[in-house]
């Protein structure tokens, strides 16, 4: 069934790319929002809007049956949950289809095994993909987890089955804490999942964070080449790249396949991005877990490959199969994003919503700013921070690096604070820029305090 | 006696529970000492503890828990 009709049940800058894309398909968009969000950029450039319900996400963002009956009041015919919220729910999924509409993104079934930590990593295994050291599945108790142990040695995560995000983890480095963090993590997973189900894995020092981007229409799957997502403040990605860097074409080749092959395994339909961690010294790159959602970082995949993403994820729910074939996607050049958020880098990342009094955007050629910010507009403080991703695109990594820096040397968001001095610094930074770092580089770095008020100052004054 | 007004450093969500299930950080009518927290607001997916700047007596809570506030927004009332 085509979709002629699509109700976007998210919020900031992701909502206003969803509208332009189911927009340029011809789709009529219906924006979904909060009492907080009326005056959003996605409820503006929407064709139309419903109101789902007061500020906080719970009673709105969240609320399933809004959401379904806003859909069924509109007339809608499809849905597209963007990221976060309720993005991965297996149960929204499956509440969208019993309404008789269709939800972008893979069924129901594929979000919840995907979605089981133990399961996905099973399914990684049967598909041939090279996993973490670790438990096969949930430990049963202590005796197994510590013989367990004792083969793969230390350090190692004790992980909820059912934890995400970087919830749930604790990493133990001797036996002694070992016995100490185990039965404290099996009865906080309980309370905080409903799921006290653990895993074990070992913990890859030295490891940088590589996704590879996938498309399936359920039948066929394609990848879209990889990013590299390493510089990362309490597991939140800051700056992403396509391609990751230093990548010989025998492993990007073994990378991109083996991510392939796994949505092969589960007939992936939509998008989705298999992630790793990737050793750089020794070439090795393990599964971490499959996101069965768009991503943040997406638009960095778009501008190497120039492939529309959301736009395909809308196509592939309407029923159409992949318009795109694997022998003609191709990476030329590089891409880097910037996610920026409404904190004081130079305070402790202090959340700052506000009034944007302000805005001056750079433009031109391989520029490309994702937003929900207009001057005028103020930043409700209900939800995450995130205000805009500054994304670059250039022909080689080099001058993206620089191509970025100008770019965020150019935007102006006036009357908040944001994240631009991290991201200008970094885009200065020599270890960034010859790509020397791994997941465990940048919160040592802002331990060190590079951006306290004086040493900008006094570099300002240079 | 005057009275001492506890106002919101930040906009955001106002919370007088550590977490949903635990007894509230005061209850109306209770002392305050300074430095006690006396709420939480969640900004942008963070939480920040509301501590009251000097001691006083009978707190008097001008929110409820969950309840939106502003910047500088008055979240209780002491005796000081």
């Amino acid at each position: 069934m085509a979709i002629r009709s699509l109700l976007i049940a998210n919020r900031g800058e992701i909502a206003v790319r969803i509208v332009r894309a189911a927009q340029s398909l011809g789709i009529r968009a219906v924006q979904a929002h909060s009492a907080a969000d009326a005056e959003s950029l996605a409820v503006r450039m929407a064709d139309d809007s419903v109101l789902i319900g007061p500020p906080p996400a719970a009673k709105s963002y969240l609320n399933i049956e809004a959401i379904i009956a806003a859909a069924k009041d509109k007339g809608i015919d499809a849905i597209h949950p963007g990221y976060g919220f309720l993005a991965e729910n297996a149960d929204f999924a499956q509440a969208v289809v019993d309404a008789g509409m269709i939800f972008v993104g893979p069924d129901a079934a594929a979000i919840r095994l995907l979605g089981d930590k133990v399961a996905a990593r099973k399914v990684a295994k049967e598909a041939g993909v090279p996993t973490v050291p670790g438990s096969d599945g949930r430990v049963a108790d202590m005796d197994e987890a510590r013989a367990l142990v004792e083969e793969i040695g230390f350090p190692v995560m004790i992980k909820a089955a059912a934890g995400g995000g970087g919830r749930g983890i604790r990493i133990v480095d001797s036996f002694a804490e070992f016995e100490k963090q185990f039965p404290q993590a099996a009865s906080e997973a309980a309370a905080a999942f409903g799921d006290g189900g653990l895993y074990i894995e070992k913990v890859i020092t030295k490891a940088r964070h590589v996704e590879v981007q996938i498309l399936g229409d359920g039948t066929d799957v394609i990848h879209c080449f990889e990013r590299e997502c390493s510089l990362q403040r309490r597991r939140q990605k800051v700056w992403e790249e396509a391609p990751a860097f230093g990548l010989s074409p025998e492993i990007r080749e073994k990378l991109t396949a083996s991510a392939v092959a796994l949505g092969k395994q589960v007939g992936y339909k939509g998008a989705g991005t298999v992630e790793y961690l990737y050793d750089g010294d020794t070439h090795d790159f393990y599964f971490i877990e499959v996101n069965t959602r768009i991503q943040v970082e997406h638009p960095v995949t778009e501008m190497i490959t120039g492939i529309d993403l959301v736009a395909e994820m809308i196509k592939i729910a309407g029923g159409a199969p992949l318009s795109i074939r694997q022998e003609e996607v191709a990476i030329s050049g590089h891409a880097i994003e910037c996610r920026i958020n409404a904190e004081d880098p130079a305070a402790n990342f202090m959340p700052n919503p506000g009034t944007v009094d302000r805005l001056s955007v750079p433009e031109g050629e391989g520029i490309r700013f994702d937003t929900m910010l207009y001057e005028g507009y103020t930043v409700p403080p209900f939800y995450d921070s995130l205000l805009g991703k500054m994304i670059v695109h250039a022909p080689d990594r080099a001058s993206a690096i620089a191509a970025m820096g100008e770019a965020l040397a150019k935007l102006e968001i006036g009357g908040i604070r944001t994240t631009v001095p991290l991201h200008a610094a970094l885009a200065q930074n020599a270890d960034v820029r010859v790509g020397r770092f791994d997941t465990k580089w940048l919160e040592p770095w802002l331990a060190g305090n590079p951006l306290r008020p004086e040493t900008t100052k006094a570099e300002h004054a240079q | 006696m005057s009275k001492l007004e506890i106002k919101a450093p930040m906009p955001g969500t106002f919370y007088r529970k550590p977490s949903p299930d635990s007894p509230a950080f005061k209850s109306d009518g209770d002392d305050v000492a300074a430095g006690d927290v006396v709420g939480l607001i969640e900004v942008m997916k963070s939480f920040h503890e509301v501590k009251a700047e000097a001691a006083g007596k009978a707190i008097r809570f001008l929110l409820e828990d969950s309840d939106a506030i502003m910047a500088g927004q008055t979240i209780a009332e002491i005796d000081g």
